[in-house]
């Protein structure tokens, strides 16, 4: 199996749309079962072969394993560039892992086009796995464009009343912020021919091109507005956060989960991979207007969740909270903010997913997501309603859950940045128990007064499988953490070098050490790990 | 060793909590009964409860100054220069907190299997209760700030659920979130103390902080850390300690919280969870003893607490919530004891205050269990005779916390309010208030007594009111000797002297290695001076029970005096109005604005932005088609136009 070590990362990544193709071709059957079946052994094996991926990878190094280079477009020096890192690969993890669940919960939501609706969650894992492995940015942005397609027809087809509008935002929401950074990569693929005589679009090459740094408005300004445009809009970051509960109320459960679970997470993942690396100077220029913008989403995010009557939409907002500490953790540019943001992306990924399927699962039985339709559900719902708390607890990060790991070093990562940046957002701890509680309250606790409600049946079997999983992780991830900073550190270090040090020696590569590179005492440089 | 003892609770949690979920919980399923629940889960915390004793009885046997045992069960959070370990740690201090939580937690989960026997879910009553103990026990026994917060939310959590325990009560629900979103308030605080402690020592494992300050270069701070920088840190914390442990302004979740079951009162409200701020304060006394601000802070906010509590106790009509407030009242008592530097004084009112506070909220549950879920003590009366074991108990507990001798609150809070006067730290005004406020504890708990059970049942439920069976009646027992006696652990050196032996102590040595008992006292305080204290407190409690008795003997001439008062009567009863305040300044503006920031910004501002721009773009569209009119003679003549406008540039645009 050695062809395996050589070509596991294209093998995962197609592995999912390859198997979606085949399951096109098998017959509809009564109700699609076999096809339903298909997907989730398609996903299933997916999650296999990334664990063989996990298994084999060496936490101890900050270089890209598992890389395959192949000639695509020599011309503009464009390649098949794959490879994983600390930062990428439990976002690999987390995207395989939660497509089995994805699957096996719209067993029973999807009624019509069956084939159609498994076969694009499938082309989405590769498009979103792709996204992970790539090291080409060329590349990447084709994953990027490529994402938008399956989830495009996703809330298009099987969502809700105003579905084609909210699909269309989405649409061009994201389009419009990707266009700028396909120019601003364009520019940049033009820099490294001019500078190393050669066009190249690998990553690695475009680390070290030299650009102006100096200024709001310099070379490297401009480059990472295009850049960080594209990844605050898919955060999303406040002022642009708007398609994201129109897109969320109307998609279907399994788009809401693959979308809060997964997408949203390649805003941050492109700023860890792209905007921060390439144009460090820049980031130290605008660090502030982002902690800023980070802070306020948290606020505004919990806030106007709080008043939403729709549970889903409720949670979408939350969202925005949620993804605004995973931005000022970024942009602390410390060990510890850095790693909380990684982590805060993958614990949002658990219990948003596993909120958005909460929310689905009651919206099957009862055909409304209104908060005042509901009241009183523990009395008939008993086991949903155990799991319903623990997602509960873990959104508003309590201790022992993952998402106190991820704000806690998030909160503790900006305090040493910006003590008041640290101090807005850690409202947020208030006002996510504000939000999240009262729901609960409202869903859950009181008489049981709607007749309607009466006769809604516990979980199910199956549904019990969906949640459990996340549920597991959710408390695992809590109390293990280190089993996961293991993996990421050297990475995260790397990352820090990279973004930080090179800023503070004012634009020299970090190949070529430079004579005026003394580093800035008191920077958040001295930040390396400390591993034992 | 040390791991066995949050663990048993731990797995009483999963095995109740499991059983209750997967199988009890089941639609027609069988629900099992308090006994067997309760049985379950009381072994699992007496095992903790003797674990505790065997490590006590191991560090008695240590040399004085090496009293500690440590174990690391793993490394929990290590990230950059964070390193947290899950270390559990038992000193001193924490043994004697261990004792109580599992020792009182013990008695309280053995009278729940009674209390709770008339209940639906008992088996998930006592996951929870388990569950709770786990997190106190982890609270104290945490060896950094990060595992004391995981102890701290995670009592947080219980306190939620348990107050809300009887959640088809929308009312009951509510006030289970009102106290975790009161506590999230000070958490933040909390947390933020907690990242300052971090960037000024780098380590926020007690051990080591401790270390900063005895290693210190000039004997006093360590290095290049400022007193402003301590008492941020101890104000930080202390709004932490403010959530947790009721003090103003976020005293307000505790009365309300006795909506839960009256043994959770007991456990959760009184004895162990609100005490948790005492222990932090205690626990970082060498912080704060170097913080001068925060300890005027917390010894004022302690002193207003401890008064205005006991003025609203004097009004409530509800029995829980008498001793609700009483216990917010007791609270305050206990910080004012750590703001003038008398540590070890508060960690005996914590003590003392367990045993006879738990004792009277039992009493009480004993006493509603008796006349069938009434609480409202105007109803009552003449209990004396229906339930006469209750009534003994809580006449000792009654005795206790009026503070009169040789009861324990005598010694606990007598040493309290000699400290606030003779303290260099302590003031005359800080005592007065502490004074009144006996006086004022001695006049409710009187009322409350002498309404309940003294004078002739008022109404038919006190009429045939029943003693509650031996499985309450024995915790509180035992309970009403702690009580009674307990305060022989801290017997003051002015006293002992009488009797010959010169410092017998034994409290305030034992904790000295950790919380040293040492006060820096005014010049010029005398014996004599605290002999003279100590008579006028015990004159006080005594002043405020007959005054009570005289009064609520008859209960016209105490409705003829609230007619008198009526002002102060209706500010008291609606407890300042503070409820109401928050309600209207914080509540109520932040909801609508959100809904404005909503409806407002995000529909209209944002979304009228992004949709204005979709129009404008198929506006330009629209504008745009207008010229492809597949007419052919109007493109022949934009082609000659363009043509014409194209030669005239070249010939006289380039000239």
């Amino acid at each position: 199996m050695a062809w395996l070590d050589t070509r596991l990362l294209t093998v995962l990544t197609f592995f999912p749309l390859a198997w979606g193709v085949v399951g096109l071709m098998l017959p509809s059957g009564k109700d699609g079962k076999a096809v339903k079946a298909w997907s989730l052994v398609g996903t299933l094996l997916t999650f296999w072969i990334s664990w063989i991926l996990l298994g084999k990878f060496n936490g101890g190094t900050a270089d890209f394993q598992f890389t395959e280079n192949l000639p695509w477009i020599p011309g503009l020096g464009i390649n098949y560039n794959l490879g994983v890192d600390g930062l990428s690969i439990w976002l690999i993890m987390l995207t395989t892992f939660l497509m089995p669940i994805v699957v096996l919960g719209a067993f029973t939501a999807v009624e019509e086009r069956v084939k159609e609706f498994f076969f694009l969650l499938l082309a989405l894992e590769t498009g979103m796995l792709g996204a992970f492995v790539t090291l080409d940015a060329f590349l990447f942005y084709v994953f990027w464009e490529f994402m938008l397609i399956p989830m495009y027809f996703l809330i298009g087809i099987w969502g809700g009343k105003d579905r084609i509008y909210a699909a269309m935002k989405f649409f061009i929401y994201t389009m419009v912020g990707s266009l700028l950074m396909l120019v601003a990569l364009f520019y940049l693929m033009h820099q490294h021919q001019l500078q190393f005589g050669s066009y190249s679009a690998a990553i690695t090459d475009l680390y070290k091109l030299k650009l102006a740094g100096d200024g709001w408005f310099s070379v490297q300004g401009l480059l990472f507005l295009a850049f960080a445009l594209a990844f605050a809009i898919k955060v999303p970051l406040f002022p642009l956060h708007t398609w994201l509960p129109d897109a969320h109320v109307q998609a279907p459960t399994a788009g809401s989960v693959v979308l809060a679970g997964v997408l949203l997470k390649m805003g941050g993942y492109g700023f860890l991979r792209f905007a921060f690396p390439l144009f460090p100077q820049a980031v130290a220029q605008y660090q502030m207007v982002f902690m800023a913008l980070g802070a306020i989403a948290i606020v505004y995010g919990a806030w106007v969740a709080m008043v939403q009557p729709d549970i889903k939409k409720l949670v979408a907002y939350s969202s925005v909270s949620h993804m605004g500490y995973v931005v000022i953790g970024l942009f602390s540019l410390n060990t510890v903010g850095v790693t909380g943001s990684i982590y805060q992306m993958l614990n949002h990924g658990i219990s948003t997913g596993a909120l958005f399927l909460l929310v689905g699962m009651i919206y099957e039985r009862r055909h409304t997501r209104e908060i005042s339709d509901f009241g009183g559900i523990t009395k008939v719902m008993p086991l949903f309603a155990v799991a319903f708390l623990i997602v509960t607890l873990s959104s508003v990060a309590l201790p022992g859950t993952n998402g106190f790991i991820g704000e806690f070093l998030i909160l503790l990562g900006t305090w040493k940045t910006s003590q008041w940046t640290a101090v807005v957002a850690g409202t947020g701890v208030i006002f996510g128990a504000v939000y999240m509680l009262w729901m609960f309250q409202r869903v859950m606790f009181g008489p049981l007064k709607n007749p309607e409600n009466e006769k809604l049946k516990d979980l199910s079997l199956r549904e019990a499988l969906v949640l459990l999983p996340l549920l597991v992780m959710a408390v695992w991830m809590g109390i293990k953490p280190n089993l996961f900073f293991n993996k990421m550190d050297a990475s995260v270090a790397a990352f820090l070098e990279r973004s930080v040090v090179k800023s503070a020696a004012n634009d020299q590569a970090p190949s070529a050490p430079s004579q005026k590179a003394a580093p800035v005492p008191g920077a958040s440089a001295k930040s390396k790990t400390s591993k034992i | 060793m040390l791991k066995l003892i949050p663990l048993f609770p731990l797995l009483g949690f999963l095995v109740n909590g499991l059983w209750y979920a997967l199988i009890q919980s089941r639609p027609g399923a069988k629900k099992a009964g308090s006994t067997v629940t309760g049985g379950l889960a009381s072994l699992a915390i007496l095992g903790s409860f003797i674990v505790s004793v065997k490590v006590f009885l191991q560090l008695r046997g240590m040399p004085e100054a090496s009293r500690v045992i440590e174990e690391t069960l793993f490394s929990w959070i290590q990230v950059g220069d964070l390193n947290v370990p899950m270390t559990l740690r038992v000193d001193v201090l924490s043994t004697l907190f261990t004792m109580v939580i599992s020792g009182v937690g013990f008695l309280i989960h053995v009278y729940s299997i009674g209390y709770m026997s008339h209940d639906e879910t008992p088996g998930k009553f006592f996951t929870y209760l388990n569950l709770f103990c786990f997190a106190m026990l982890m609270l104290v026994m945490g060896a950094n700030l990060p595992i004391l917060f995981l102890g701290w939310e995670g009592v947080g959590l219980c306190s939620y659920l348990l107050i809300g325990y009887w959640y088809t009560d929308d009312e009951k629900a509510s006030a289970g979130k009102k106290a975790f979103i009161v506590n999230r308030i000070g958490d933040l605080g909390f947390l933020l103390g907690m990242f300052l402690i971090f960037t000024t020592f780098q380590t926020l494992d007690f051990v080591e902080i401790r270390a900063a300050f005895s290693n210190s270069p000039t004997g006093v701070l360590p290095a290049g850390v400022t007193f402003e920088t301590l008492s941020a840190i101890g104000l930080l914390l202390f709004v932490g300690c403010m959530g947790k442990s009721a003090q103003i302004p976020l005293y307000v979740w505790l009365p309300d919280a006795m909506a839960g079951p009256t043994p959770v009162s007991a456990l959760i409200h009184a004895a162990t969870m609100v005490t948790s701020g005492i222990y932090l304060v205690a626990r970082l006394n060498f912080l704060y003893s170097l913080a001068p601000t925060a300890s005027v802070v917390v010894a004022g906010v302690g002193a207003f607490t401890a008064f205005m509590a006991a003025t609203i106790a004097i009004t409530q009509r509800d029995i829980k919530k008498v001793l609700a407030y009483s216990t917010v009242s007791q609270l305050g008592y206990m910080f004012l004891a750590c703001g003038v530097g008398g540590y070890v004084a508060g960690v005996f009112h914590v003590i003392t205050h367990a045993f006879f506070k738990a004792l009277m909220f039992l009493g009480a549950g004993s006493v509603i269990h008796g006349m069938h879920e009434e609480q409202d003590i105007m109803k009552m009366g003449g209990l004396r005779s229906k339930m006469p074991q209750t009534f003994l108990v809580f006449l000792i507990g009654w005795l206790a916390i009026s503070g009169l001798p040789p009861f324990s609150g005598f010694f606990s809070k007598d040493e309290i309010l000699w400290l606030s006067f003779a303290s260099m730290k302590g003031s005359k005004v800080l005592w007065a208030m502490g004074a009144m406020t006996a006086v004022m504890t001695a006049f409710y708990m009187s009322r409350l007594f002498f309404l309940t059970f003294m004078g002739k049942p008022r109404t038919h439920e006190a009429e045939h009111a029943h003693e509650s069976p031996f499985v309450m009646t024995g915790p509180l027992w035992v309970l009403a000797i702690l009580s009674a006696i307990g305060g022989f652990m801290g017997i003051p050196p002015v006293i002992s002297e009488v009797f010959g032996a010169h410092d017998i102590n034994w409290l305030a040595h034992w904790l000295n290695p950790v919380v040293p008992h040492h006060v820096e006292l005014n010049p010029g305080t005398t014996h004599a001076m605290e002999w003279a204290l100590m008579g006028l407190s015990v004159l006080g409690a005594l002043v405020g029970i007959f005054v009570a008795k005289g009064l609520y003997r008859d209960l016209a001439k105490a409705e003829s005096l609230k007619q008198k008062f009526a002002g102060v009567h209706n500010i008291l009863t609606n407890k300042w109005y503070v409820d109401a305040l928050y309600d209207a300044v914080i509540v109520r503006p932040l909801v609508n604005f959100s809904k404005f920031l909503w409806r407002g910004f995000d529909v209209l501002v944002i979304d009228g932005f992004v949709n204005g721009l979709g129009r404008l773009s198929a506006w330009t569209g629209n504008a745009a088609r207008v010229m492809q009119t597949g007419s052919v003679q109007t493109y022949a003549i934009m082609a000659l136009l363009g043509l014409l406008i194209t030669v005239g540039y070249l010939v006289y645009g380039l000239a």
